[in-house]
């Protein structure tokens, strides 16, 4: 059942209708839909580049560990090294020490001995004086008999 | 059925869900209201549909609120549940309108979203029960009232006439007057038969809108009619009555998908046609 008016009327609403979704609704809507697909696409962007960043750090940190790790036991076996050296050092200085103040001793104990005996030897000089004194009842003259005695003192 | 006292028949019940509420010069000379449907068949030329044109604009204007209210608080940030709706409805057409519309005009795109939902809701009404707005209008004393302005062949045209339209305005200055009137005469077939081909093209043309208003009408009329048609059965007795309620839910599910295809129907075909406008023959 055809109605002009209605047909007309129909074709005039639709109209505006367009227009207003031309020219209020669509162009706002799709703006703000296309800026957050913008901002999502950065977001995006921005996380893979910030993995890709966090996954080269940590590889030079791995890097730096496994240097100063490196570093670290080359230093360490230095140390060791030089501590071994400077052990067999004193010990061998302590052995040359010792040498030396075992010479020094042995040293010291044949001169002190000499001079014990050299003591010894005086003091018996003196008492075989002394006692040839008493067998000969008489002053025996230090002088007269100087030599006789040095050649006993010798003897003994 | 509209329960006033006096009996309807079947056909009366059917003729009367089927008439609009149109307003127009009275057989005396009066301007007012058509009481029946032999006064509204004598209206004539000045008369108008005011059920369908007040639904038409009614919906039309909640499409535009609904839309303007989010595209005007629509920031690039982080989507509410109804902007969320809106924009994953104008995605949905921005896609669809981006794959067959290659050229730049800023007009297509809003064109086929205004189609879509403005149709779709005009659609959606023949899912609310036969009688229950009827019914209501009758008791304030209005004598017809249909609430579904698609079922009016009128509305549909309308809309089609309208596209066919910026179809011929858009051909006229995309082609030039003799680009246009040489692409329907000089194809098909070749230059000497050029009168045969104008009338093919012709036809062809003439054949876009009128085949776009009337499917749209055709398919919701039939689907108005069946709800009608079920909505009889209410009053076969007890089986009848559930079965009717059986048939109009099965009906009501259907029809979901098709005023839903319908509408997208319309708005794709619109919006192919104006691409066609737009297609410029390669110039060897």
């Amino acid at each position: 059942m055809f109605n002009l008016a209605t047909f007309i009327g129909q074709s005039i609403v639709f109209v505006i209708f367009v227009g207003i979704c031309v020219k209020f609704i669509w162009p706002p809507a799709i703006n703000a839909m296309r800026a957050r697909q913008q901002r999502i696409a950065e977001g995006l962007e921005n996380a893979e580049k910030a993995e890709r960043a966090l996954a080269e750090s940590n590889e030079e940190a791995e890097n730096v560990l496994r240097n100063a790790r490196a570093e670290g036991q080359k230093i360490i076996d230095a140390a060791r090294k030089q501590g071994a050296s400077m052990i067999e050092d004193a010990k061998a200085e302590a052995r040359l020490e010792g040498e030396r103040i075992l010479e020094a001793a042995r040293a010291e104990v044949s001169q002190e001995s000499n001079r014990a005996r050299e003591l010894l030897r005086n003091d018996v000089a003196t008492l075989a004086v002394a006692g040839a004194e008493r067998i000969l009842e008489s002053d025996i003259d230090r002088g007269k008999h100087a030599e006789l005695l040095d050649q006993l003192v010798k003897e003994l | 059925m509209a329960s006033d006292g006096k009996e309807f028949s079947s056909q009366e019940y059917v003729t009367h869900h089927l008439t609009n509420l149109k307003w127009g010069k009275l057989p005396d000379g009066s301007w007012g209201f058509a009481h029946s449907t032999e006064e509204a068949a004598q209206m004539g030329l000045l008369s108008i549909h005011v059920d369908a044109m007040l639904w038409s604009i009614g919906l039309g204007v909640v499409f535009l609120l609904l839309f303007g209210l989010v595209a005007r608080r629509a920031t690039s940030g982080v989507p509410g549940g109804l902007q969320n709706f809106i924009e994953v409805i104008i995605e949905f057409i921005d896609t669809t309108v981006g794959e067959i519309f290659t050229y730049t005009n800023k007009m297509v795109a809003p064109m086929a979203l205004t189609i879509f939902v403005w149709v779709f809701l005009m659609n959606l009404m023949d899912l609310v029960p036969v009688d229950w707005v009827p019914w209501t209008m009758y008791q304030a004393g209005v004598e017809f009232h249909r609430i579904v302005p698609t079922t009016d062949v009128n509305i549909t045209m309308g809309m089609a006439a309208t596209v066919f339209l910026m179809v011929l305005y858009y051909s006229f200055r995309r082609k030039g007057v003799g680009g246009f009137i040489g692409e329907l005469a000089f194809h098909p077939f070749p230059k000497v038969l050029a009168p045969f081909n104008l009338v093919l093209e012709g036809v062809t043309l003439i054949a876009k809108p009128i085949s776009l208003g009337l499917r749209l009408f055709g398919n919701l009329y039939a689907g108005e009619m069946i709800f009608i048609l079920i909505a009889l059965m209410y009053t076969g007795g007890v089986l009848m009555f559930g079965f009717g309620g059986v048939l109009q839910l099965a009906w009501a599910l259907f029809h979901v998908l098709i005023i839903t295809l319908q509408a997208f129907i319309f708005a794709v075909l619109s919006v192919v046609y104006l691409a066609q406008a737009h297609e410029v023959a390669d110039e060897h």
